[in-house]
């Protein structure tokens, strides 16, 4: 790969160094906007649109505690006021008032295997999906729109005493434990579509892992998007409670519809001292899909929390994992890949906060843009005053393909404290036509020599995926490839 | 019968400088060749060019490969038709494990994609009797078995890289193989220990043209011919002798040769 640094950025010691000033706009409060949004347009209740009372509706079909009814209100009421983002990515095209929130069981009739379209039933195929997931995937089945379809509890898991229950689920048998976490590593007030999550969330997955319990297979959930223009709000908390061990994995794959849809979900993760907590995202969403995620942990004393985030698809993905390092000798890696194709802006990357001494974290971002695709690295990093001792390292790699894709990097750093180690480092590539003509010499075509090299480039987050996961990831990415050459 | 490849009358340009200047040079399965000259004189040119890389622009004349002129064709249509190249320079691929690469590359060649069904049954049944034949390569080669894990020629010493690249051929089988200087960088055993390997490809249906500066290399393997390659041609051509008389007289009294080659032929 004919790789060019681009930046090199080592400080020691140094005070409040900031890049790209604007990026600050980040944590930036937004209620002092004033903003308001048509609401009376529509009937109310599960039609498309947002108001109160479909607020209300969702709590009550759900049967829910007053104050989750009353938090999801109150989220609502932040929702109207803070206005939409104007860093990041282009919304101007979502309308709220066109998207389903919630759709209940009963409104779904049943879908056959025949209603599928070809298109999505040849991408299974391609994609060796088997049998019964396609199924599921494609919306087959005895399973509900809004609600979290598939978990498997294995029993030894139940015995140790592992909750792994959809948040629905987890809100009706353990009420008194989601109310002391919920919301309170994203709190409705952090963004827009927070707020938006916390009103109408539905779905998602509740984990609690007890002290010392290491789960030692992955607990995996899947979730899809199914009907034209569903929102998907799900909603997840995972408590790794001291010295325990967990790894999660959602994996998305996304049936094509034309009308815009929107995805936000909020991951609110606590790693409790000595816990180690990985969380892994596979998502490939159709190309109408905004996808607008606020994913963050907390990590106390000693707890390690890795976020593994692979983002395919979408129209629009806004994504930032971010862990604040609130006790001694926590640590936080974060992994994130994206690959932006035609009409696609992936605008990721990582936040970490360093909140307490000799605190550890790493970023690698790797972006592959092509066909006009972008790729945008958006990065995060705070040494709060006496986090002495903190580590960081930042590296961010991007593949372009094509002279019409781009990639930027907008990193910013914050350090507060004097005794600190930061590293940063940003690469921009491009495919080498040597490396293409060495592996078209041993027999393969050009666009599987790309594929291979672009597969290459994406290996450090690939490695860290079971082997299934490990192979739908590089057939989409070969899916993805196809079509490029030429 | 022997699968052919006739060079005729090559010219060949690089950035638009003339490199090749018409060379003619006819291989046959069971037969090695050597080409041997100074630096710069345009042997790797020729071994890319046959390769069929695209900076390498065939201006005049014609490769034939088992009776068909492959100019036009892509360098995995040659590959897939018999052609291999040991590479003076084997170039890194980070993250993609040899053994996986090898294997991608085996299917590609028995003309199966990467992608879409397969039968698994067979697949797999595939894949293991790949793995052993791997082994037993790396084996011959003296590469650590560890070699099939990492990723392609990545952080490779030079000498590992010519053995990796030594270890692809014997896995790819092609019917005529250019190696590329592969014997430079080895050291003294690696030396032999290569030759062993290509002599054991040796058969009717195996040729090669091995590109070299030194005569060690063809202690080992014998050549059936010699060819000296200055400026772009084929200067002279003749048995190992030639290697001898080339290490004790270097290359300056075939200079002048060069300059009159169109009119010696
Ligand atoms: N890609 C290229 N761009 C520019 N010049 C090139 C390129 N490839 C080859 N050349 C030039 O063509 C000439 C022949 O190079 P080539 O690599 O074929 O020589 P060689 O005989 O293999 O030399 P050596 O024994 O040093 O390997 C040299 O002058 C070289 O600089
Ligand atoms: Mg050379």
């Amino acid at each position: 790969m004919m790789t060019k640094k681009i930046e090199e950025v080592r400080h020691l010691g140094e005070k409040k160094r900031s890049v790209e000033k604007e990026q600050a706009v980040y944590d930036r409060d937004y209620s002092r906007y004033a903003f308001s949004y048509p609401t009376d347009k529509y009937k109310y209740v599960l039609k498309p649109g947002l108001s109160r009372e479909v607020v209300e509706e969702i709590s009550a079909i759900k049967n829910e505690p007053t104050w989750m009814r009353e938090f999801r209100l109150q989220a609502y009421e932040i929702f109207l006021k803070k206005p939409m983002p104007t860093w990041g990515g282009d919304l101007s095209q979502i309308n709220f008032d066109t998207i389903t929130y919630y759709a209940t069981p009963t409104d779904k009739s049943a879908r056959s295997w025949d209603d599928v379209p070809e298109e999505v039933k040849k991408t299974f195929d391609r994609l060796g999906i088997p049998e019964a997931e396609r199924k599921f995937l494609a919306g087959v089945g005895a399973q509900y729109d809004s609600e979290v379809l598939y978990h498997s509890i294995r029993e030894d898991l139940a015995k140790k005493g592992v909750i792994f229950l959809s948040m629905d689920d987890g809100l009706r048998e353990y009420p008194e434990l989601v109310r002391e976490y919920f919301g309170t590593v994203v709190p409705p007030t952090d963004n827009k579509f927070a707020a938006l999550n916390s009103a109408v969330w539905s779905g998602g997955s509740f984990i609690y892992v007890p002290k010392g319990v290491q789960v030692e297979i992955p607990l995996q959930a899947y979730f899809r998007i199914n009907a034209p223009q569903m929102g998907q709000f799900e909603r997840t908390l995972i408590i790794a409670d001291e010295g325990s061990r967990v790894h999660y994995i959602e994996g998305c794959t996304a049936p094509i519809y034309s009308k815009e849809s929107l995805h936000s979900a909020v991951v609110e993760l606590i790693a409790k001292r000595g816990a180690h907590l990985r969380y892994t995202t596979l998502q490939n969403w159709s190309n109408d899909v905004y996808n607008l995620v606020t994913k963050r942990a907390v990590a106390y004393e000693d707890a390690t929390v890795e976020w593994v985030d692979a983002n395919i698809g979408s129209r629009l993905t806004m994504k930032y994992p971010s862990v604040y390092m609130l006790g001694q000798g926590a640590r936080a890696d974060i992994l994130s890949v994206a690959f932006a194709g035609k009409g696609q802006h992936q605008d990721t990357g990582g936040k970490a906060i360093h909140a307490a001494p000799y605190t550890t974290s790493t970023i690698v971002s790797k972006s592959v843009s092509k066909d006009g695709g972008r790729a945008t690295y958006r990065g995060h990093l705070v040494v709060a005053k006496g986090a002495h001792h903190a580590k960081s390292n930042v590296r961010c790699d991007a593949l372009i393909l094509d002279e019409r894709s781009r990639s930027d990097t907008y990193p910013y750093i914050e350090i507060d404290e004097d005794q600190v180690t930061i590293g940063h480092e940003a690469t921009v590539g491009k495919v080498g036509d040597d490396q293409i003509f060495y592996l078209m010499s041993r027999g393969l075509s050009e666009s599987e020599a790309l594929s291979m090299i672009v597969l290459g480039f994406m290996e450090p987050f690939t490695k860290t995926l079971p082997m299934e996961y490990a192979i739908e990831f590089n057939r989409l990415i070969q899916l993805e490839m196809e079509g490029s050459v030429g | 019968m022997a699968s052919v490849l006739e060079i005729k009358d090559l010219h060949v340009s690089v950035e638009g400088k003339e490199i090749l200047k018409g060379l003619t040079l006819t291989v046959k399965t069971g037969e090695v060749h050597s080409i041997m000259g100074p630096n710069g004189s345009g042997k790797s040119t020729l071994a890319l060019a046959l390769m069929g890389h695209p900076k390498y622009e065939v201006t005049h004349g014609e490769i034939l490969f088992k009776g068909r002129n492959i100019v036009e064709l892509e360098p995995d249509e040659r590959a897939r038709l018999g052609l291999f190249l040991a590479f003076q320079y084997p170039l890194e691929i980070q993250g993609v494990p040899l053994g996986r690469f090898l294997w991608a590359a085996k299917k590609a060649m028995m003309g199966q994609g990467t992608d879409g069904p397969t039968d698994k049954k067979a697949d797999a049944k595939a894949l293991s009797q790949f793995r052993q034949e791997l082994q037993e390569k790396m084996k011959l080669l003296k590469m650590d078995e560890s070699f099939a894990q990492r990723y392609l020629n990545v952080g490779f010493s030079g000498g590992e890289k010519k053995r990796a690249e030594i270890v692809q051929m014997h896995i790819l089988k092609p019917e005529i193989a250019i190696l590329d200087e592969t014997d430079s960088g080895l050291d003294i055993d690696s030396v032999k220990i290569v030759a062993e390997a290509v002599n054991q490809l040796r058969g009717p249906d195996f040729g090669a043209l091995v590109i070299t500066h030194y005569q060690r290399i063809l202690n080992f393997l014998k050549p059936d011919y010699v060819h000296v390659m200055i400026d772009g041609r084929i200067v002279r051509s003749g048995d190992e002798s030639l290697v001898h008389e080339l290490e004790a007289k270097g290359y300056d009294w075939l200079v002048n040769g060069a300059n009159n080659a169109k009119v010696i032929q």
